[in-house]
């Protein structure tokens, strides 16, 4: 049963919370926002970590329940799922382009992975990571990891300029 | 919402904001949390050895926050802890709830004493920043590591407990990115100049001794058939990714000589290295001192 209170459904609320990393994106957007159902104002909400450590699912949590109060539905069970494991893959392509409008790189799109040996990666793999500010495909990395878990560092040679890569996981 | 400083805003809701073990904090809610047919306790301890090897990493690389050679290091080595903490959140909660005690994983990581740590001694010998080690043994350390956590975890993937397979299929994607950090660094210094291969080469030497430990079965392993991996199965396929990247690297691969067992018993027992007292009292202080500190 989909109750609205005022306008707006609860799966219309929780998919417009926003990321607390990368507030550019909705949780929907970044694709961590598994189930949402509700009964008679109740509402539970299923989310899913990006990385196992990401200090920001708390506040994710926290953000759905206050907006879902804040909506007027009556109470809030924030649930966890941890399968199938979030990718990258799971950010919608409106979540891309938002990404590189706020200079933030996008991950590339890795398809189903295979469930053989992890490959091991002596060099950074080379992919072409377009500057989003110029679009010049002359970038390099500065460190894999960066001021988050999910995002590392590079740099482009033709504007000079840092910039950030969610990187594909 | 509006506050007066930026800290303010990370305390005192109904929600706690910030950190692990405050508000929010039940790890598992909503995963498929069935308990395989086996014995309970035997599960409980196979949870706890592997929660305990991701935590106590974890607590390892967090020391060289500040300390690292370059900023960038830093925060990759804070990056993999946290990646580690939040694998060990997941397995200590996993090993309360299967215990049935009433232990939470706050209760398993600051409230245990020592001979309760289930974790191997590759994971808490000191390899740097202090004494024990440098920039170049962390990586040493990182990569074995990192290469057998990768081994175990890829068959974890189809162990009957759904908890573990759920963990380790997420873990996997994590720990790909950490042997790759310490695996470029292995190669960066031991193709380096004469002095970062010297120092690379005692990096090595220095946990090669902790190998042994990896690939030796403990008994709850054995017994938990379809649930827990049988570490000696994993040597051929770490024994082939460090050669690999030693090959690369231009390094030796050490001799094996493991490390002493006191009357048989290693990390799985309970039985740890001298500096693992020190490392948990830094740990567990604060928790200790003032309970359910918050901040
Ligand atoms: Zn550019």
């Amino acid at each position: 049963m989909v109750t609205k209170t005022g306008t707006r459904t609860a799966l219309e609320v929780a998919a417009q919370v926003r990321d607390p990393e990368l507030p550019v994106l909705t949780l929907a957007d970044l694709g961590v926002l598994r189930d949402v159902t509700e009964e008679d104002g109740r509402v539970s909400v299923t989310i899913t970590p990006t990385y196992s450590g990401c200090p920001a699912l708390d506040e994710m949590g926290a953000d759905l329940r206050r907006s879902l109060l804040e909506a007027g539905f009556s109470s809030v069970d924030v649930r966890m799922s941890l399968s199938p494991a979030w990718t990258t893959d799971w950010i919608s392509e409106d979540g891309l382009r938002k990404l590189r409008e706020a200079g933030i790189a996008p991950p590339s799109r890795l398809g189903p992975r295979e469930a053989g040996p992890v490959p091991l990666n002596l060099v950074p793999p080379s992919r072409r990571v377009p500057c989003p500010r110029c679009g010049s495909f002359r970038t390099s990395e500065l460190s894999r990891f960066g001021s988050t878990v999910c995002k590392s560092l590079r740099r482009c040679a033709d504007c000079a300029e840092p910039f950030e890569h969610v990187k594909e996981i | 919402m509006s506050f007066d400083n930026a800290y303010e805003s990370l305390i005192d809701h109904e929600d706690t904001h910030w950190a692990f073990g405050t508000g929010f904090s039940e790890a598992l809610a909503g995963v498929d949390r069935e308990v395989p047919d086996v014995d309970r306790a035997d599960l409980a301890a196979y949870c706890l050895m592997l929660g305990d090897d991701a935590l106590i990493l974890s607590h390892r690389l967090a020391e060289w926050c500040s300390r690292a050679p370059e900023l960038e290091e830093d925060v990759a080595l804070a990056n993999i802890a946290l990646d580690l903490l939040g694998q060990s959140r997941l397995l200590l909660t996993r090993a309360g709830e299967v215990e049935g005690e009433g232990r939470d994983e706050d209760a398993l990581a600051f409230l245990r004493d020592e001979r309760d740590f289930r974790n191997v001694h590759l994971a808490e010998i000191e390899c740097g920043p202090f004494a024990g080690g440098d920039f170049a043994t962390t990586n040493a350390r990182l990569l074995v590591f990192s290469a057998w956590k990768i081994a175990q975890y890829s068959r974890l993937r189809s162990s009957a407990d759904p908890v573990l397979a759920a963990v380790a299929a997420k873990g996997l994607k994590e720990l790909a990115y950490h042997r790759d950090h310490a695996a470029q660094w292995v190669v960066r210094l031991g193709d380096g100049t004469d002095e970062s291969h010297r120092r690379m080469r005692a990096g090595l030497e220095r946990v090669w001794p902790f190998l042994d430990e990896l690939f030796t079965p403990h008994p709850v392993e054995l017994r938990l058939a379809g649930v827990a991996v049988d570490p000696a199965e994993l040597r051929s396929e770490v024994d082939g990714v460090l050669d690999a990247v030693l090959s690369a690297a231009g390094l030796e691969r050490p001799v094996d000589v493991p490390a002493a067992r006191v009357n048989g018993l290693a990390g799985r027992d309970g039985v740890h290295t001298e500096a693992f007292g020190y490392l948990l009292a830094e740990m567990q202080h604060l928790h200790r001192s003032l309970p359910g500190a918050k901040w």
